[in-house]
């Protein structure tokens, strides 16, 4: 049993965890993940990260801000979005003082590319606003955060898995890890704990998600009394690899590609004739359903084609080399002579912990902060994305608001006492642990995983209706039920990954539950949400966002809590 | 299709040695490796060990020996490499169980270079200037991703655990020839000692192994070039 004192741990090493890691460097500060560092899935972001530097065209940050509104359906808190915006200008200066290897211009300045939904002059046209490094920038962003933090000597433990928050009276006061290598329990004792967890679209059948994406930290906070908002909303990306999901970024439109059906028709010019294959990614991941559903899939399959052939090979090996290799890898296709079979692909949870601008998770509608607990990036909500994020922003968000919480935590760590935890922290978590050591038959963990899955793709991916949603949610107690039978084959200490899958699948169930619960309470559409029953944007009921509690009975319940309004009224979303 | 996999199993809970475990699966020859050994994983003996996080060769996770060569065993494909999968763990890397073997003396020498940019000059208000000449000289070392095939395929390396390795010395070039960079003397000087870049004997075994498609023997021999220049 190992115990530790820190005054802040990050658990998380993507790059709001290491974000915030380098700005809390010079303070007594951990980070402890369930992954070695560069394994974290900010590597697998490819197309850029938008700032308005107006580097080749005149931009912005007001310019930016609108269109993560409008983007977002309207659910954004606008002066998150104006921060983020603001802030992004100088957070992409400063990564690259820390040697990010962005692309350059011919003159020398960070190159820019056109991305799904970002626009000059509040919708005109698309806009040079995404900086990249090819088509690796996450990879880019994930390495040079985790040598800022080695050459800040930030203390890492790697391959430990958080399986507890020790929250009490309203304060937290740490963690209970998992060694993996070892199999023991380690306490982290803190003033403050930072979550930067990542998101959980290992819920999907088809997800661009790598698989440790199981949304540990969010489903522990909501175990935890925690409150979970905009939990409906899930973004499904429109250029998934057929069969595989394995994403294809969005600056494959943004350097020209476009979508093409059986006919050939590039139909995104019927559904958005100003922004076209440029469109937001609901918007472009609905109407793609739409053409299927019209029987103009692929040779009557449920994908349509990607087309690159008209860029050309040297565009392709400069500017999309990574995109044209798993082209090339997992399907045996060259996108320079032949399209690439395509379909949306769960990407990215809008949702998640709610948290104010500086971090702080909050427990209800009037912003209430739990003390001692953050929480950042794609597990946290702040909400900048409201009901659909545009590409890029994640990155953004990751940056900015893991460097807020990190400036947010600074003087708290130095004023805060650290609080008491209480006796036999484990005791939670060795109730987790031991009944999977006990039952000796049941039915293997990877059936109930892989009917979840398609459970949440049949019923809650890009259309919903309530009956399904009804299904989905019964599907769910089922499931759960199942779980609570089935086995183990490693009772093991050393590695054993059969334990970690048993409690990581516990945590998808928990928030495939709280996603189908919010989906079905959610009457209308917005954003990603799109109900066949409730098509239309409802803003004089639902422009509010839901936090759904787990109550002690295992029920849930809601609260609502009001949009952030500044400057700009809703209006219907035309691109 | 059918396929056979021989996979190389150890618990030190319950071995003294490793030995080989057999699994028959039914796999599409489109599948990746990777998707066989979850076959064998989820339905046949969940007591197997392998890490893997992103399933599409970006995160560096599941480098094995797959029929006697380093891979992703998420970027081949079943169709690539036959019906008969023989599956070790990566060389020169001492193993915790099954596949997964213990990552710290590869990181360790990895932190060894200073893989961080040094530049002691105040920054501008804006980004600092790189012309596209200046950036393209280290464009193909930044595609690492630390996924240890290159070093763990090294026979220097498996003979002298002291030798800092190829994918060290990626990490070095990548800042050695980066024109915002003023720690590039001090990188040489630690890659000058007998553990650095001469012990390198031009075998190529790294370059094969790169799954990022690194020319990681050519990095080497423009570090060495560069020491060679200090002499």
């Amino acid at each position: 049993m190992g115990e530790h004192t820190f005054d802040a741990v990050i658990v998380g090493a993507g790059g709001a965890g290491l974000r915030a890691a380098v700005q809390l460097a010079r303070q007594n500060v951990a980070v402890v993940t369930k992954l070695y560092p560069p394994r974290s899935h900010t590597g697998a972001a490819q197309g850029g990260i938008g700032a308005a530097l107006g580097n080749l065209e005149e931009d912005h940050p007001e310019w930016h801000t609108f269109d993560t509104i409008k983007g977002g359906d309207y659910l954004v808190d606008q002066d998150a979005a104006d921060l983020m915006c603001q802030e992004a200008v100088e957070t992409v200066y400063e990564l690259e003082h820390w040697g990010l290897p962005f692309d350059r211009t011919p003159d020398g300045k960070i190159a820019q590319r056109r991305f799904g939904g970002h626009t000059r002059n509040f919708g005109e046209g698309p806009v040079r606003r995404a900086c990249h490094a090819a088509d690796r920038t996450g990879h880019m962003i994930l390495q040079t955060l985790y040598q800022q933090c080695i050459r800040q000597g930030v203390r890492f433990f790697d391959e430990f898995q958080m399986l507890d928050l020790l929250i009490a009276d309203g304060v937290c006061a740490g963690l209970v890890a998992y060694e993996i290598r070892t199999g023991e329990l380690h306490t982290f004792h803190a003033k403050a704990v930072l979550l930067a967890t990542g998101g959980f679209g290992r819920m999907y059948k088809v997800t661009s998600n790598a698989h440790a994406l199981t949304g540990d930290g969010v489903a522990i906070a909501w175990r935890r009394g925690v409150p979970l908002m905009d939990m409906e909303f899930f973004q499904f990306h429109p250029t998934g690899l057929y069969r595989l999901g394995i994403l294809l970024s969005e600056a494959a439109r943004g350097e020209g590609a476009v979508l093409l059906n059986r006919h050939g028709e590039r139909f995104m010019e019927r559904y958005a004739p100003t922004l076209k294959d440029l469109a937001p990614r609901d918007l472009i991941s609905r109407f793609m359903y739409m053409e299927i559903r019209a029987g103009n899939g692929i040779e009557g399959q449920n994908c349509l084609h990607l087309d690159f052939r008209h860029l050309g090979r040297k565009v392709l090996s400069e500017k999309l080399p990574d995109v044209s290799e798993f082209v090339r890898t997992y399907l045996g296709l060259d996108p320079a002579e032949q399209p690439v079979p395509v379909v949306p692909t769960a990407h990215y949870a809008m949702g998640g912990i709610p948290t104010d601008n500086d971090g702080q998770v909050i427990v209800d509608e009037r912003g209430t902060p739990l003390r001692g607990l953050y929480a950042a990036g794609e597990c946290a909500c702040v909400s900048v994305h409201g009901a659909n994020r545009l590409g890029t922003n994640s990155l953004v968000d990751i940056l900015v608001f893991g460097r807020r919480a990190g400036k947010h935590m600074a003087p708290y760590l130095r004023q805060a006492d650290l609080e008491p935890v209480r006796a036999n922290p484990h005791s939670a978590v060795a109730g987790m642990i031991t009944p999977w050591f006990s039952r000796e038959s049941g039915e293997p963990l990877a059936r109930i995983r892989d009917d979840l899955q398609t459970l949440m793709m049949d019923q809650v991916s890009v259309f919903r209706t309530g009956a399904g949603l009804a299904a989905a949610r019964d599907g769910l107690r089922a499931l759960r039920d199942r779980y609570g039978r089935a086995k183990l084959d490693d009772r093991g200490r050393t590695f054993n990954q059969d334990l970690l899958e048993a409690l990581e699948l516990g945590f998808l169930l928990d928030l495939a539950e709280a996603t189908a619960a919010s989906a079905l309470h959610r009457t209308e559409s917005r954003g990603a949400h799109s109900r066949e029953d409730f098509p239309q944007r409802n803003d004089a009921e639902w422009l509010k966002h839901a936090l759904i509690y787990r109550k002690e009975d295992g029920g849930i319940s809601f609260r609502y809590k009001p949009v952030v309004m500044t400057r700009f009224q809703p209006k219907e979303r035309k691109y | 299709m059918k396929v056979h996999f021989r996979i190389k199993r150890f618990n030190p809970e319950r071995d003294s040695k490793s030995y080989w475990g057999d699994y028959d699966v039914d796999a599409d020859p489109l599948d990746r490796v990777l998707d066989g050994l979850h076959q064998i994983k989820w339905y046949i003996d969940g007591t197997l060990a392998l890490r893997r996080s992103c399933a599409h060769g970006i995160c560096g996770s599941d480098t094995m020996l797959i029929n006697g060569r380093n891979r992703l065993a998420c970027k081949v494909l079943i169709k690539d490499v036959g019906r008969r999968i023989t599956v070790e763990p990566m060389r020169g890397l001492p193993v915790i169980k099954d596949l997964v073997v213990d990552m710290e003396p590869f990181f360790a020498q990895y932190r060894s270079v200073l893989p961080y940019l040094i530049n002691t000059d105040p920054p501008p208000a804006q980004e600092r200037l790189q012309s596209p000449e200046d950036r393209a000289r280290y464009d193909d070392t930044t595609k690492c991703i630390l996924c240890a095939a290159c070093t763990t395929s090294c026979p220097i390396y498996w003979a002298n655990g002291e030798y800092v390795g190829p994918a060290a010395i990626v990490n070095a070039h990548r800042f050695i020839f980066d024109s915002r960079d003023q720690a590039g003397e001090e990188r040489l000087g630690i890659l000058a000692e007998r553990s650095g870049a001469f012990r390198c004997r031009t075998i190529f075994n790294c370059t094969d192994a790169c799954p990022r498609g690194i020319e990681v023997t050519r990095a080497i021999q423009d570090v060495k070039r560069a020491l060679i220049g200090r002499l």
